[in-house]
C-alpha cells in the first residue's frame, strides 16, 4: 500500500536550524450533554448501531434543527474561559461535502460568526526536561464555533463495502481553532494539556481523547526567519497528546528536511501513522476543497444576552444570559494552581503535577487533613512515592491500593519519629500490596520500630567503630563526611531501625572521646 | 422590510420574464472545466447539450438579479432574521428506532449501514452520478 516509510528522523532541539516552524491547532471537542446539538437522540459512547440515531439525525425529508440550550451554554462557558469576546450574535451555516457518515451531505457549522473569538491560552512549560524551571507561553484563539459531529464509517476492505453508525452523527462539537503561535511538538502537546483540564474542570466536554471526545488537527509549516510562511500541511489521524508532540515534530523535520534536499512541501492533508511514528499523505484528500458554504436557511441567527441587554418578561428557559454563565464558571486550573501554592507553600511545579492528575489534589488534601506532617514533607510522599507507583502499576488516584488514610497513618508514625524514612518507605512499599493491613500492623510484623534503648544503640555504634579503625583515623584526622558512612553502617545493622540523627549524636560523641 | 421596498422598484420588464443578461460575468457561458467541476461537487451529470443548455438558461435568469440597484441595502441571508431561534432543553427524546431507520437501507450488515467504499469526492474515483435534468427548467 505504502512506498517504504522513511525511518523517523532524529529530531533535533528547537533552537536547531535556522527555520522559523509554525504549527497551529484545530481541535475539536465533544460537547458533554444528554443529547444531541440539533436533536434529541442521546449522547453516548460506545452503544449499538444506529440506536442513538433519531429521524433528523438520519436526514429523512422533514426533518429540522433544534438548537440544544445546553449546547449553547457549553460554548460560552468555555469560550469565557479562554478570555473570547463573545459573539451576541452568531449564525449557522451549511458545509457541503459527500461523505458516506454525512447521511444530509452537508454539515451545520459556524463558518461566518462564531459563538467566540479573539480569546488567549496560557500553558506552561518545563525547560530543558527539568521540573524546576517552568515558562508560561500564550496561544492566541482565533475562534470557537458550534458545529455538527459527523458519523462513524469503518471500512471493510475485503468486501469492497463501508459500514455507517449514525450514533455519532449530529452530537455537539465545540471547534477550537488555534493560531499558529506555537513552534514545536512540546509546545502543542502542553497547550492541549491545559485546553483538556480546562474542559474537563468547566464540564463543557469530558475532553477524552482516547474516546474521540477531543480530536486534534495540527497544521504545520517552516521558513526563514524574515521571508513569508511556507505552505502548511495538515495531520491528521493523532490519538493521543503524546503522539500529537511526535507527529509535529516529525513533521518539522520532515518539511526542513524536503526543502534542504531542494524539494517544495504540498498543501496537503497527512495521517499520522503512530506504529512507524510519521507521517504519510492521506489518498482520500487531495486537492482543494469547495465546501460551498451557504447560511442554514432553517436556523435564525443565535443571540445571547448579557444582563443589560436581557429584555423584560422574559422565558428564561429560552434565553442565555452571558453574565450569569461567567458568575458561575468554576476555578480554572490556573487558578487552583495559585491556591495551592500559596495554601501550603509548594512549588509551582509541584501544583502543576497535583492537577495534571486526575484525583491527586484531592487525595493530597485530605492526606493533609488526616496527618500532622506539613504540606511540604507530604508533598514528597504524594508525587516522589505515590505518584510513582501509580504510574509504575498504570493505575489512576481513584484505584490507588494505598488510600489517603492509610498514608496519613503512616506519616504520622513517621512523624512522631517511632519509625526512621527509609522503614517509612518499606512500610508503604508492603502497603501497596493491598492486603489491608494498617501502617502500624506492618511496622510490628517487620519488626521496623525505631530502637528506643539508647544503650543499644551506643553498643551498635561501638561495635561499628570498633570494626572500622581506619574509617575512625580517617574522621580523627578531620575528614568529617566519613561520619555519614558510619551512620550508613550503623543503619544498616539495625536494618533502618535507627533515628539518624540521634545515631550521629552518640558517634560524634564516642569519637571525640 | 426589503422585500415590500423593493417591490415598486423592479422594472416591469424583468418581471414579465422577458428580460436579456446583462453585464454579468457569466453571460450565459460554462466553460466545459466549470462544467466536470460542478458535476463533481454536486453529483450531478449533465450528460448531453440539453442538460449543459438548461445550466445556462438557469443563469442567465439568476443573472437577472444583479440589474438591481441594491446601494445600502444590508443583504438578507435568511427569511428568518427576525425570528427568535428556539431553544430546546437537554433531554433525551428520540431515538432507539434502529429498526424503523434500517428498513429504509437497501442494504445493511447486522445493524450497520452499508455504503459504496471511496470517498465520493475524488474524480478520479468510480461515481455514481445521478441525472438531475429537471433541477434546471426554467419556471
Amino acid at each position: 500500500r505504502l512506498a517504504s516509510p522513511r525511518p523517523p528522523p532524529a529530531i533535533t532541539a528547537p533552537s536547531g536550524g535556522a527555520e522559523t516552524r509554525v504549527v497551529g491547532l484545530e481541535i475539536h471537542a465533544q460537547i458533554s450533554s444528554n443529547s444531541k446539538l440539533f436533536s434529541g437522540s442521546q449522547v453516548q459512547f460506545a452503544a449499538p448501531p444506529n440506536s442513538l440515531v433519531s429521524f433528523f439525525d438520519a436526514s429523512l425529508p422533514g426533518t429540522l434543527p433544534v438548537l440544544n440550550r445546553r449546547c449553547v451554554e457549553a460554548a460560552v462557558m468555555t469560550g469565557l474561559a479562554l478570555n473570547c469576546s463573545i459573539n451576541k450574535k452568531s449564525l449557522f451555516d451549511r458545509k457541503h461535502y459527500f461523505y458516506a457518515d454525512l447521511p444530509a451531505g452537508y454539515q451545520i457549522t459556524q463558518q461566518r460568526v462564531p459563538i467566540a473569538v479573539n480569546g488567549s491560552l496560557s500553558y506552561s512549560l518545563c525547560i530543558d526536561n527539568k521540573m524546576s524551571q517552568m515558562v508560561t507561553k500564550t496561544v492566541r484563539i482565533k475562534q470557537i464555533q458550534l458545529e455538527q459531529d459527523s458519523g462513524k464509517s469503518l471500512h471493510d476492505d475485503s468486501r469492497s463495502q463501508t459500514l455507517v453508525d449514525l450514533n455519532r452523527a449530529g452530537v455537539g462539537l465545540m471547534e477550537v481553532v488555534m493560531e499558529p503561535d506555537m513552534c514545536c511538538g512540546e509546545e502543542a502537546a502542553a497547550a492541549v494539556r491545559e485546553l483538556q483540564l480546562i474542559l474537563q474542570t468547566l464540564g463543557s466536554s469530558q475532553a477524552i481523547m482516547a474516546e474521540g471526545q477531543l480530536r486534534v488537527d495540527a497544521n504545520v509549516s517552516v521558513h526563514h526567519p524574515g521571508e513569508p510562511y511556507g505552505v502548511r500541511t495538515e495531520v491528521k489521524n493523532i490519538n493521543s497528546i503524546r503522539f500529537l508532540a511526535k507527529a509535529i515534530d516529525y513533521e518539522i523535520q520532515r518539511q526542513i528536511e524536503e526543502l534542504e534536499n531542494g524539494g517544495t512541501i504540498l498543501n496537503e492533508t497527512r495521517a499520522f501513522d503512530s506504529k512507524l511514528g510519521c507521517t504519510v499523505p492521506m489518498r482520500d484528500k487531495e486537492g482543494m476543497q469547495d465546501y460551498r458554504f451557504m447560511p442554514e436557511p432553517n436556523l435564525p441567527p443565535l443571540i445571547l444576552y448579557d444582563t443589560k441587554s436581557l429584555p423584560a418578561n422574559v422565558n428564561h428557559q429560552q434565553v442565555v444570559n452571558i453574565d450569569w454563565i461567567h458568575e458561575r464558571l468554576p476555578d480554572l486550573p490556573s487558578a487552583k494552581r495559585a491556591k495551592l501554592v500559596e495554601l501550603y507553600g509548594i512549588l509551582p511545579e509541584h501544583s502543576f503535577t497535583l492537577v495534571n492528575e486526575d484525583g491527586l489534589t484531592e487525595f493530597f488534601e485530605n492526606v493533609l487533613k488526616q496527618t500532622q506532617m506539613k504540606p511540604k514533607k507530604v508533598i514528597g510522599w504524594i508525587l516522589n512515592d505515590l505518584l510513582s507507583y501509580l504510574k509504575q502499576h498504570s493505575c489512576t488516584v481513584k484505584e490507588s491500593p494505598v488510600s489517603s488514610v492509610l498514608l496519613a497513618d503512616l506519616l504520622n508514625l513517621l512523624e512522631k519519629k517511632e519509625i526512621s524514612a527509609s522503614a517509612a518507605k518499606q512500610v508503604f512499599e508492603e502497603l501497596w500490596k493491598g492486603e489491608g493491613k494498617t501502617p502500624l500492623e506492618i511496622v510490628k510484623e517487620k519488626q521496623l520500630q525505631l530502637i528506643e534503648d539508647r544503650e543499644e544503640l551506643e553498643q551498635i555504634c561501638q561495635a561499628v567503630i570498633d570494626e572500622h579503625e581506619k574509617e575512625v583515623m580517617a574522621i580523627k584526622a578531620g575528614n568529617q563526611k566519613i561520619v555519614n558512612k558510619l551512620i550508613g553502617l550503623v543503619q544498616r545493622a539495625t536494618q533502618g531501625r535507627s533515628n539518624p540523627v540521634l545515631v550521629k549524636q552518640i558517634l560524634e560523641k564516642k569519637l571525640s572521646e | 422590510m426589503w422585500c415590500r421596498q423593493a417591490r415598486g422598484s423592479v422594472p416591469r420588464r424583468l418581471a414579465a420574464g422577458g428580460g436579456r443578461a446583462l453585464a454579468g460575468p457569466s453571460q450565459g457561458a460554462v466553460s466545459g472545466e466549470l462544467l466536470r467541476h460542478l458535476e463533481h461537487l454536486a453529483l450531478v451529470d449533465f450528460r448531453d447539450r440539453e442538460g449543459v443548455e438548461r445550466l445556462r438558461g438557469a443563469i442567465r435568469f439568476a443573472d437577472r438579479l444583479r440589474e438591481v440597484n441594491t446601494d445600502g441595502v444590508e443583504p438578507m441571508d435568511s427569511v428568518l432574521e427576525d425570528r427568535c431561534l428556539y431553544l430546546r432543553e437537554d433531554d433525551v427524546t428520540e431515538g432507539n428506532c434502529t429498526k424503523e431507520l434500517l428498513n429504509n437501507a437497501r442494504e445493511k450488515v447486522e445493524e450497520y449501514f452499508v455504503a459504496p467504499p471511496g470517498i465520493l469526492c475524488c474524480p478520479e474515483c468510480d461515481l455514481q452520478l445521478v441525472s438531475h435534468n429537471s433541477l434546471f427548467s426554467v419556471r
